[in-house]
């Protein structure tokens, strides 16, 4: 752990790294053109790898004859099924996906084969002469439909197509419906959602076969779990394969499990004996998926007169299609995730996931909370109107006080939700402006929060959650290895600043090599908001322990003990005195003797965050949890349905912001995504046929409909992140689509129970209130006219 | 299908190259001249990733024929740093984070380029509509705005 040595002069100086507005150490790069994302990798004789997907969606593989493809000019390799040893599966209880499908496909677009051939044209015929044979099923294509009695079964061991049933029960449940003074249940739907990252997928795969090496570089958001998946799927020794990360054109989830079309390109390298460049297009990433499911939710919550939550029922089921991904973690999320925010004693959360004959979804940025965040906060706002409640007073009846053990079990160490909701309050201006609005705009608030970091890694190895590397070197150098993929959110960068920091260095001296797992220490990967958390502790204790070994190393040549050190980086000095050392002088005492310097720095969840003793107990926990509370403005024509965000203000408690420019930009990002599946993104299929896996159909944002986003980051200096810090990548997503929803009630007294809040769900809404208002006016008068009548007979 | 020689302008630089009629400018761009900063984000005409300019006005590389910019000047987000030094709007998109992933980055820089060089001082307006055929799903747009304000506000300073 930390040792004191030289570190009372750097905590007496204020931080001259972390905490400032910091460009992306790659930024350069990106903005110049140099950097090289995987498709972008110059490989002047890779061969071209294409896949033949299904354009079935259930059925049985008769066969599949590649021998007229195998036999045309060009073509290096065919692979199938057939040439894999195990089927793949981020999650190890779960692993039930052939990268090419065996025996039955499950989906539309679901790969059957694969083929390298010298140029596309060769592959494109190679794959149009496979014959495949595949006798169709019965599918199901909605959970409703999956859940049905008799429905056809899409995995053997899994009866009435439940991947996952949990149920969980928190304390009296029936005694907090009993205290409340008000209880309301509603019904939600929300739609299937991609993640739309810009860059498609691409993998470039080479195979020697004189040494039995594979290589691996894609565009991955978890590097080791796809070394894992190759070496399993393949029957590969670990060790044969090397996993490097080129540039990540974005990621938001979709690259957080192994995909098939890297270990297809893996498959095909090693049948070609070559390098093999699998490029996928638009539709494809769709095809892919792994997207957020589509939900239903039952919600009953109770409430005292004065908003104090006595009781939640929450019942959500999540259409997974047709394999497990992450399934059982997203469901386990959604019900974690529920209540945890506020002070919530009694809860009762059952939940089903199902497969379906549709693409695999799986995790979304916001994992597997943000749809019950949304049927929360929306039932919230909308029982806080009944009980003539403003929205923020309701939330501030039932905000947590850290420490705070939460009734699922999970640790609380830091919050400053109180602190987040002031700041929206004054920055939207809501006490001077709520209620006064133009008919038609409308304000609306909402809470929410997340994980730093999943407390438990989907692999549980004993190994600590993460760990770094620092190389220093006799130029002075000092490398940074890390396994962190940085996906475009700054990882790299944070990790070069918490290191420079502590080691009281510019950050020029600091050098991050990352995700090649020939060099890199391994690392679980960019997801659960770990990266900033983990990782970054892990650098921070790297970086003491050079810090320390550099102190010594200047007091033996100063020759007094190390507690008379001064570090200051670029120079020390003996305490009290005008003796001092520069940096190089200091680097060569640390060298002499010992040569080129290699630390370590490990960071393990402490194992009282790590969850209760419960059945899916792990999943929700984590060392910190960020907060955010966020208040949308919008406008809402009352002729068409069309929704539009004026604006956003959000507050959301980082902990500490290490990069306040990165932190900011990811507090953006998350809320603006949070808009684009509220308003608009929806997912469609005909027959599980794909109707949109395109961006004309499935339409995110543009520039010319998105809204300004103030941002204000909110410290509440955590315990155990790195400088206090937690994460602000994700948290901030969920509150959106409640906060818009809650406007768009305010503005129009409409409640939606179903996102996204397109013109069409939006209009119908509208015209449905004014046929009830009509019909209810009728009835009023015909009730008068009829007293009327006894009246005046 | 045939195949053509064709002459063209690439940064600044006259090429000859081989091209069949069928070949995209993007892809001509990234394997036969080796520039790679164009990048292809879609299936075709959707995102804007591949936005370069010909003869000065932004066009998406993606649905451009190759052989079609027989005579023509293209520029690639490569031709804008000057002797290795970032422009105006590279700095900016640097300094304000408008690039998180940079994946989008080349085809934003590009758009905003062709806006700033007939207009020097968009309004907020202007940007966002010069920019509405660009897709970036990193930034939620506020920083990309950020941005080019910055680098017209640079430009008006006198930066090259």
């Amino acid at each position: 752990m930390s040792s004191s040595i030289g570190a009372a002069s750097a905590e007496a100086s204020p931080p001259r790294t972390v905490g400032h507005p910091t460009p992306l150490v790659d930024g350069v790069d990106k903005v110049t053109g140099r950097a090289r994302y995987t498709a972008d990798l110059p490989h002047a004789d890779a061969l071209v790898g294409m896949i033949l997907r299904s354009t079935v969606a259930h059925g049985t593989i008769v066969g599949i004859d590649v021998s007229a493809a195998r036999a045309l000019p060009g073509v290096r390799a065919v692979v199938t099924g057939d040439d894999f040893a195990a089927p793949y599966g981020v999650i190890p209880i779960a692993q039930n996906e052939w990268p090419l499908a065996r025996e039955r496909v499950r989906y539309r677009g679901e790969p059957i084969a694969a083929v390298a051939a010298d140029d596309r044209a060769s592959a494109e015929a190679a794959l149009a002469a496979i014959v495949a044979d595949i006798a169709p099923l019965s599918p199901v294509f909605t959970a409703q439909d999956a859940l049905a009695e008799g429905a056809p079964l899409l995995h053997r061991d899994k009866a009435g197509n439940v991947e996952r049933e949990v149920a969980q029960d928190f304390g009296d449940v029936d005694a907090g419906f009993a205290a409340a003074d008000l209880v309301r249940e509603r019904r939600f739907h929300y739609a299937e959602v991609a993640h739309g990252q810009i860059e498609r997928n691409a993998a470039v795969a080479s195979f020697d076969p004189e040494r039995g090496e594979l290589t691996s570089r894609s565009t991955t958001q978890v590097p080791y779990y796809l070394h894992l998946a190759i070496a399993r799927c393949l029957g590969l020794d670990r060790a044969q394969i090397r996993i490097t990360k080129p540039f990540v054109g974005g990621g938001f989830g979709h690259r957080v499990e192994p995909l098939n079309f890297e270990i297809v390109a893996a498959a095909l390298a090693r049948a070609a004996g070559a390098t093999v460049r699998v490029e996928q297009s638009r539709e494809d990433s769709f095809l892919t998926h792994r997207g957020r499911p589509e939900t239903d939710i039952r919600l009953r919550l109770g409430l005292r007169a004065g908003g104090e939550i006595t009781a939640v029922d929450c019942e959500v089921i999540q259409r997974g299609g047709a394999y497990a991904g992450y399934g059982v973690v997203t469901i386990l999320y959604a019900g974690a995730l529920l209540h945890a925010l506020y002070r919530v004693g009694a809860v009762r959360y059952r939940g089903l996931r199902v497969y379906t004959n549709t693409p695999p979804s799986g995790a979304m940025r916001g994992h597997g909370a943000v749809d019950v965040r949304h049927a929360f906060e929306a039932l919230l706002d909308e029982m806080g109107g009944e009980l003539g409640l403003d929205p923020f007073a309701l939330r501030r009846a039932n905000l947590i006080e850290p420490p705070w053990r939460t009734a699922n079990d999970l640790q609380v160490n830091s919050c400053a939700l109180a602190a987040c909701l002031d700041r929206v309050e004054e920055a939207s201006g809501w006490r001077e402006r709520r209620g006064k609005l133009p008919r038609g705009r409308g304000l609306g608030l909402a809470c929410s929060h997340y994980v730093s970091g999943a407390a438990k890694p989907v692999q549980w190895s004993g190994e600590p959650h993460a760990v770094v590397n620092l190389k220093l070197d006799f130029d002075g150098s000092i490398t940074l290895l890390t396994g962190a993929a940085d996906i475009g959110q700054g990882s790299s960068t944070l990790l070069t600043q918490v290191a420079a920091e502590t080691l009281c260095l510019p950050i020029e001296r600091i050098r991050v090599v990352a995700a090649d797992s020939a060099l890199t220490p391994k690392d679980n990967g960019s997801y659960s908001s770990r990266v900033s958390f983990m990782v970054g502790n892990a650098a921070l204790r790297a970086a003491e322990a050079l810090r320390d070994t550099l102190v010594e190393a200047a007091a033996r040549t100063l020759g007094v003990a190390a507690t008379e050190v001064v570090w200051q980086g670029e120079r020390c000095l003996v305490r009290g005195t005008d003796r001092e050392l520069d940096f190089a002088s200091v680097v060569a005492a640390a060298l002499a003797g010992t040569g080129t310097l290699t630390v370590k720095g490990v960071w393990t969840t402490p194992s009282e965050m790590q969850g209760g003793r419960f059945r899916g107990a792990a999943v929700g926990s984590t060392a910190g949890f960020s907060y955010s509370a966020q208040v949308v403005e919008v406008a809402v024509d009352e002729e068409t349905g069309a929704v539009s965000v004026e604006h956003v203000w959000v507050a959301h408690d980082c902990g500490f912001a290490i990069n306040p420019l990165a932190a900011t930009g990811q507090v953006q990002g998350a809320v603006w995504m949070g808009m684009g599946q509220a308003l608009q993104e929806e997912t469609q299929y005909h027959e599980g046929l794909a109707l949109r896996p395109n961006f004309l159909d499935y339409r995110i944002p543009t520039i010319a409909e998105s809204p300004p986003i103030d941002v204000t980051l909110v410290d509440s200096l955590d315990p155990l992140g790195p400088f206090g810090a937690k994460e602000a990548s994700e948290g901030s997503l969920h509150g959106f689509a409640p906060a818009l929803t809650s406007a768009i009630a305010d503005a129009t007294g409409i409640r939606l129970m179903a996102l996204p809040a397109t013109p069409d769900r939006v209009l119908d809404a509208i015209v449905r209130r004014r046929r009830e208002a009509r019909l209810e006016s009728m009835r009023a008068n015909r009730a008068a006219a009829a007293a009327g009548e006894r009246t005046n007979p | 299908m045939g195949t053509r020689l064709l002459e063209v302008t690439v940064n600044g630089r006259t090429r000859c190259d081989a091209v069949d009629d069928a070949t995209l400018l993007v892809d001509y761009l990234r394997r036969s001249v080796g520039l790679t900063g164009t990048k292809q984000g879609c299936d075709g005409g959707e995102c804007g990733a591949c936005t370069v300019l010909v003869d000065g006005a932004p066009r998406l590389a993606c649905i451009t024929l190759a052989a079609s910019m027989a005579g023509r000047s293209i520029e690639t987000i490569e031709s804008l740093a000057a002797a290795g030094r970032m422009s105006p709007l590279q700095r900016a998109f640097h300094e304000h984070l408008g690039a998180q992933c940079g994946y989008c980055t080349p085809g934003m820089i590009m758009s905003a380029e062709a806006l700033l060089r007939r207009d020097r001082a968009p309004t907020e307006d202007a940007i966002r509509a010069a920019l509405a055929g660009n897709l970036c799903r990193c930034t939620g747009y506020v920083k990309i705005v950020e941005s080019v304000q910055a680098a017209s506000r640079a430009l008006a300073e006198g930066e090259r």
